[in-house]
């Protein structure tokens, strides 16, 4: 028997993970939901008067992923803690950085599953013209919720064991998820404005180096999480 | 697995929650085959013991090795560890067979489908393989619960109270899969309040009170109504 190695293991963890999502739909279904109603109370509280749609899309865009990805993320680790079954995994013989990698692949194809939907549902009702921009918003959007995952990922196992669990995420990461996201609004801004892509290269780079940093910082830190 | 080291050894070992020590310096030697019954009150620091030794908690003091090495530090040796604890450690979404695959592929266990299929029937449960764990009773659950921690064949098996919930034809089948374990050189650390179900299968037997062993005996001509009369004066003193 030779254990599963680290991008083995962590597979193995991300799709136990996303089979349980498939079954029971439970937080993919309320985040969706609330992404959509979110959206909605959005362009109807909104004086277009005032501020154009193209103008306020962005925004409303990332309010919106960035609430509606900490349901998904709180479930994350949520599902390890009843009955415990984090404890099977942690005396398993695989790396607890594997742990980590796979909890966070699981939570980036729910964020792109999730984006798939609110993406499509924020041009409908902004009636945005970006069909030629679709893929420009898409890679944004990838780099942005790539940071949101390692960092909500390592908070969520940070905050599961304790009492406030739902108030604890959102106050640990939304400070760390500023700088992701002031880069991700600006560069998405700049694309649904109809500027050139060359002018959102500086965020897009900017939004790289944030990924390589949280992924990285993340994934060393995760084991220090689970010390009982 | 036969070792020249002792399975498990465990060495002053104190392990503190704040300023309660709920483990307060076990020394402690199992060698492979070895099949020790723990007994204790409730709050007497079994199950820390445990999750001492299965890696899960790291001990405020005193070292505890696993054939030798560290289970918390080392990959390979939690690779032939077992663990059955209070929580049934499964996925309620998962099917019965899905959760034992997937831990036996956690182990890298080279057939996870035929080791799950295995593991179940060795616990009397293959016949409800695809029901889904939320779908089970307790009782079958821990059944479940057991052929996970079991599939990978592990030579250390620690045991928290393993027969609650079981009927009679599960705890059966628990105690045949302990002497199946025993016969292939298997070290168990068997947490349980009842007497006679430890001293069945137990080689040793061990009393912890206020997280020390107080009392450790040879299971071989023990009379269990003796042993019975005297944990009760231990545990309830007069």
């Amino acid at each position: 028997m030779t254990p599963p190695g680290t991008l083995r293991a962590a597979w193995l963890v991300a799709r136990k993970d996303l089979t349980i999502e498939f079954r029971t739909r439970t937080a993919f279904l309320s985040a969706v939901v609330f992404a959509v109603l979110a959206l909605a109370i959005f362009y109807f509280t909104w004086d277009e008067s005032i501020v154009t749609a193209a103008d306020r899309a962005p925004g409303v865009l990332w309010v919106v992923l960035t609430f509606s990805a900490l349901l998904g993320l709180q479930r994350s680790f949520g599902i390890e803690e009843h009955d415990r079954a984090i404890d099977a995994l942690l005396i398993s013989p695989i790396s607890r950085e594997s742990i980590y990698l796979g909890k966070a692949i699981g939570n980036l194809v729910f964020l792109c599953a999730l984006q798939a939907v609110a993406l499509p549902a924020l041009i409908v009702f902004y009636n945005l013209h970006i069909a030629s921009a679709i893929l420009a918003v898409s890679g944004i959007l990838f780099l942005a919720v790539l940071g949101i995952v390692a960092i909500g990922t390592l908070f969520s196992a940070m905050a599961v064991n304790t009492r406030l669990a739902e108030l604890l995420l959102p106050m640990l990461s939304l400070p760390f998820f500023v700088p992701l996201l002031m880069c991700a609004a600006a560069a998405t801004s700049r694309i649904i404005s109809g500027a050139p892509a060359s002018s959102a290269r500086p965020y897009l780079n900017l939004l790289v180096a944030f990924d390589v940093v949280f992924v990285v910082a993340c994934t060393l830190a995760f084991p220090y999480t689970l010390e009982e | 697995m036969p070792s020249a080291s002792p399975a498990v050894e465990l060495q002053g070992v104190v392990r503190a929650f704040g300023r309660r020590r709920a483990v307060d310096g076990v020394d402690l030697t199992l060698a492979p085959g070895d099949c020790l019954a723990l007994f204790g009150p409730n709050g007497a620091g079994k199950t820390t013991l445990l999750r001492v030794i299965a890696g899960l908690l790291r001990p405020t003091k005193g070292s505890v090795r696993v054939e030798g090495k560290s289970a918390r530090d080392d990959a390979d040796v939690r690779q032939h560890v077992g663990l059955i604890s209070h929580q049934s450690m499964l996925y309620r979404a998962l099917t019965a067979a899905e959760n034992v695959e997937f831990a036996a592929k956690l182990y890298g266990v080279s057939d996870p489908a035929a080791a799950a299929r295995r593991a179940l029937e060795r616990m009397r449960i293959l016949d409800r393989r695809d029901t889904p764990v939320r779908a089970l009773s307790r009782g079958l659950q821990q059944r479940v619960s057991i052929a996970r921690a079991i599939v990978h064949e592990p030579s250390v098996v620690l045991l928290d109270e393993p027969y609650t919930g079981l009927d009679a034809a599960g705890g059966a089948a628990l105690t045949d899969m302990l002497r199946l374990l025993r016969h292939a050189q298997a070290a168990l650390v068997l947490v349980t309040h009842n007497i006679d179900e430890g001293l069945e299968v137990a080689t040793r037997a061990a009393v912890m009170l206020a997280g020390k062993i107080v009392r450790l005996d040879d299971c071989a001509g023990v009379d269990r109504v003796e042993y019975q009369s005297m944990y009760r004066t231990m545990v309830v003193p007069a």
